[in-house]
């Protein structure tokens, strides 16, 4: 037993030990935000099979968490790539380039942020206006801003179905959130409300009409089934996965469809980006592979792979003009 | 008190504070209680078991489509012109398998509809193909009839999770066709198939059209050895109906087909509302029905890595991480563990110190496990600059978590030996070591193994942990030792509930299957040990 202890506590320091001397990484790294997570991951792992370099390991810890890794500074144990579901900020940037971090922005495509409940519920037609006031904190009722009254969605608008407001959306932590805000809350803003508290526009009520699902979208899908009443807010790639199930709704007018989104008609909708560090090309292998794969046309066209898990297409000059600078490697800021 | 002493009852019999009506009902309240507590408690039991017995069937039947795979088995063509054998990497496998399948299907020429049928078969078809090739040269110089995997959509669709088909009804009526392919008009002997339609979502139009949109059901009609879909229909003269529609499979004439001769088979799920349109349901039951496709045992899910293809998804390299991250574990928690619980328990003085340091251990074991992580993440990661998303960082880390269960089982058994083992020991003259190693360890190890395993168990279930030192992320290959990117089982699982694609939803509940057959199997040999070496005194 004595000897069994001193062994295994002598091979357990080796092993720490030797931990510490790791071989120079030859498989990229890539962080970032847990919506472009599903598309670089299946870009990754085709560039894997293809066998030209080792399959890239993605990792979903959310935009700004990414953004945090990516611009911590240049080395073997920093992050090679970033996904980001909004553009990076002036002071991620600023962090960046005093850690000697150049970004490379790849803008890949877009996402549409959809209003959708169960099939066996009623299709309804929204404004963002109304969306506002289903889900504001506050609101101006006869001009004044009292905390949200309305009950029911009929009580929001007359044309609007009698049945309780009942939306299940992401957390304040969740990229899906800031974009929805930003697109529908901001946009649609009352007056009243804007210049009674700058930050009231963004703030989601609090007493049970909004209920916070967690950032898992899945969630949402199988809650919204059961309650053929509530409305769900998230990604339109759930939409699109679960056709069978889900219906999305009308916001403005139009309907979130592939094409609409493609097109720029549904307003609801963001650009996903991916950040390449400029420093670790030619230092870790695969960096332009996998930059050329992602901005390849079987990958991001309109009838490439990701297309299929999802991701809508920039239009095609865009494409264009985003490949060539991803490929000339175009730092920000330089 | 006294008086109910020396009080009589109605029959003349002495009653004491025991017996009186008081005391009687006292008694009586008394084994209600207990009843009462008996039935909540067998409730309780009950209750828990019910929601167990919940949870695994719906886990066990969610998991069981997962276990099999569709395979479709296609003549593929290796002759030394499409493949040189001097140069296996240069050939295209997946064209090759492609245009094995689209050469079934001869009438399918529009570059959609291609593309529609070369989706049936898995994207990874090529690289199956190339690794077989590699294994096996033998394979080149001619055609070969090689199963592919087929799609996640076609192979739920096969398992009946993608859309409701209705079983193939005679039409008791005949059918004339005008052509033999693209859109052609159909007439139908009478107008039942109007009200078949109405009853299928179709859209009412003017003069009594019925238009038949990727919203309302599909209605195929099988007949002269091809299948149409119809589009539209409306009524036409001498009580027939007429109907639009779109060949999917070419006809071999334009002859009527007799009342009987003709099919048709409802496809209740719209079109709009299935990932998996009318033409691939088509094209797969013709597979089917020519024994081209075959459901085997899925060996792909046991033993290959991750995927965004569902078809493609595995759990090796996710059992792989949980392993060498286990490995770690244990070499770390074991051996400090239980050190560090022989000195507190057998040689360390008790004073004000070691109180303190007794107490701190509790109060380890009851800390966030995700504290742990930032711990590693800071410690190993930021200040030591270990690798990220290595199972040796995660096992330290979970090595860090297990340490006070581990410390805390080992010396509760080592205070259950008796102390005469230790006095009659160092009575015949053994040295302190020599009475701890010699006599209490051996004696302690059941408990202190008991202890551990269920440590480890607890420490395979975690994920939270490892979020911060980047284990959490998408790894396609197999990890090959300590220090390569790997991820762990719960991780798995946790990143495959999360995928909008409905091929995932099985895999899901059959990794935690494996996750819970390994916890099942760490906490039978916990009980197995304890069963077999523990001693009682």
């Amino acid at each position: 037993m004595k000897k069994f202890l001193l062994t295994a506590s002598a091979a357990a320091l080796a092993l720490a030990a030797s931990a510490g001397y790791a071989a120079a990484r030859d498989q990229i790294q890539i962080v970032g935000s847990s919506t472009v997570f599903p598309f670089t991951t299946a870009v990754a792992e085709k560039l894997g099979q293809s066998g030209k370099i080792k399959t890239p390991v993605v990792e979903s810890t959310g935009t700004g968490g990414g953004m945090k890794l990516f611009c911590q500074g240049v080395g073997e144990n920093t992050a090679d790539f970033t996904n980001a579901s909004r553009a990076i900020k002036d002071s991620e940037l600023k962090t960046c380039k005093a850690n000697g971090v150049t970004p490379v922005e790849i803008k890949v495509g877009f996402d549409g942020i959809v209003l959708a409940n169960s099939k066996a519920g009623t299709v309804v037609d929204l404004t963002k206006e109304q969306i506002f006031k289903a889900l504001a904190k506050n609101v101006a009722v006869d001009g004044k801003v009292v905390p949200n009254p309305y009950k029911n969605w009929s009580d929001v608008d007359a044309s609007l179905p009698a049945t309780k407001i009942e939306v299940l959306g992401p957390p304040p932590t969740s990229g899906t959130r800031d974009a929805f805000v930003e697109l529908v809350m901001d946009a649609a803003c009352q007056e009243e409300v804007k210049a009674a508290n700058e930050k009231g526009c963004g703030e989601i009520r609090e007493d049970g009409a909004f209920v916070e699902a967690g950032e898992n979208d899945n969630l949402i899908v199988q809650k919204l089934e059961a309650n053929p009443n509530a409305f769900g807010v998230f990604g339109f790639s759930f939409l699109d996965q679960n056709a069978d199930k889900l219906q999305g709704h009308k916001v403005d007018g139009v309907e979130p469809t592939f094409e609409n989104i493609a097109s720029g008609d549904y307003g609801v909708s963001r650009s996903l980006y991916v950040y390449a560090k400029k420093e670790h090309v030619g230092v870790i292998p695969g960096m332009q592979e996998f930059i050329a794969e992602y901005t390849s046309e079987a990958a991001w066209g309109p009838d490439g792979y990701l297309a299929d898990k999802g991701l809508i297409p920039l239009p095609d000059a865009e494409r264009a003009t985003s490949a060539e600078n991803a490929k000339a490697l175009k730092g920000m800021g330089s | 008190m006294t008086d109910a002493i020396s009080s009589f009852g109605a029959v003349g019999r002495p009653v004491s504070i025991h017996t009186d009506r008081a005391a009687k009902a006292r008694l009586k309240g008394r084994y209600r209680t207990e009843t009462w507590f008996k039935w909540l408690g067998a409730a309780a039991v009950a209750l828990a078991g019910l929601f167990l017995v919940l949870l695994l069937s719906t886990i066990v039947t969610q998991a069981i489509p997962a276990l099999r795979q569709n395979y479709l088995t296609l003549p593929i063509d290796l002759s030394a012109a499409k493949v040189d054998p001097a140069k296996l990497d240069a050939a295209n496998y997946d064209a090759i398998a492609q245009e094995a399948l689209t050469a079934k299907f001869s009438d399918v020429t529009s570059r959609q509809d291609k593309r529609l049928l070369r989706g049936l078969i898995s994207t990874g078809t090529g690289v199956f193909l190339r690794k077989d090739i590699a294994a096996d040269p033998g394979m080149l110089g001619g055609t070969v009839d090689y199963a592919v995997p087929l799609d996640d959509f076609a192979d739920l669709y096969l398992k009946g999770l993608l859309a409701d088909v209705g079983s193939d009804e005679a039409i008791s009526t005949s059918v004339t066709p005008s052509e033999t392919s693209g859109d052609i008009d159909l007439t139908f002997g009478d107008d039942a198939m109007l009200t078949l339609a109405r009853g299928h979502g179709a859209t009412e139009g003017e003069n009594g059209m019925l238009t038949l949109t990727s919203g309302a059901s599909s209605l195929l009609v099988a007949f002269n050895g091809g299948m149409v879909k119809l589009t539209a229909l409306s009524p036409g003269t001498n009580g027939t109906a007429v109907a639009k529609g779109t060949v999917i499979e070419a006809l071999d004439s334009t002859a009527p087909a007799a009342s009987g001769q003709a099919f048709l088979r409802v496809i209740d799920t719209p079109e709009a509302s299935r990932k998996i349109s009318d033409k691939m349901i088509v094209w797969l039951d013709t597979l089917k029905s020519a024994g081209l496709i075959e459901s085997r045992f899925n060996s792909i899910f046991f033993f290959t890595g991750a995927s965004r293809e569902p078809e493609l998804a595995g759990v090796w390299g996710a059992v792989v991480g949980s392993f060498l991250t286990m490995i770690v574990t244990l070499a770390i928690a074991f051996p400090i563990g239980v050190s560090a619980a022989i000195y507190l328990e057998e040689f360390a003085p008790k004073n004000r110190l070691t109180t303190i340091i007794e107490v701190n251990i509790n109060n380890l074991a009851a800390v966030p496990s995700i504290v742990f992580g930032l711990l590693g993440l800071a410690v190993f990661l930021n200040f030591f600059g270990m690798p990220r998303s290595a199972p040796v960082v995660g096992g330290m880390v979970l090595a860090l978590m297990t340490l006070p269960i581990i410390i805390i089982a080992s010396r509760a058994s080592l205070r259950a030996v008796p102390p005469s083992i230790r006095e009659a020991a160092l009575g015949i003259g053994a040295s302190k070591v020599q009475t701890v190693f010699h006599h209490v360890l051996p004696l302690a190890m059941p408990g202190i193994m008991t202890g551990t395993i269920l440590g480890m168990a607890h420490a395979l279930g975690e994920t939270a942990p490892l979020l911060m030192i980047g284990m959490v992320a998408f790894i396609v290959d197999i990890p090959g030792g300590f220090t390569d990117p790997a991820t762990i089982l719960p991780v798995q699982i946790f990143m495959w509930a999360d995928f909008p694609e409905a091929g995932f939803q099985q895999k899901t509940s059959a990794a935690i299957l494996i996750l819970l057959l390994f916890l099942v199997i760490m906490n039978a040999i916990a009980v197995i040990l304890r069963r077999r070496f523990e001693r009682r005194w």
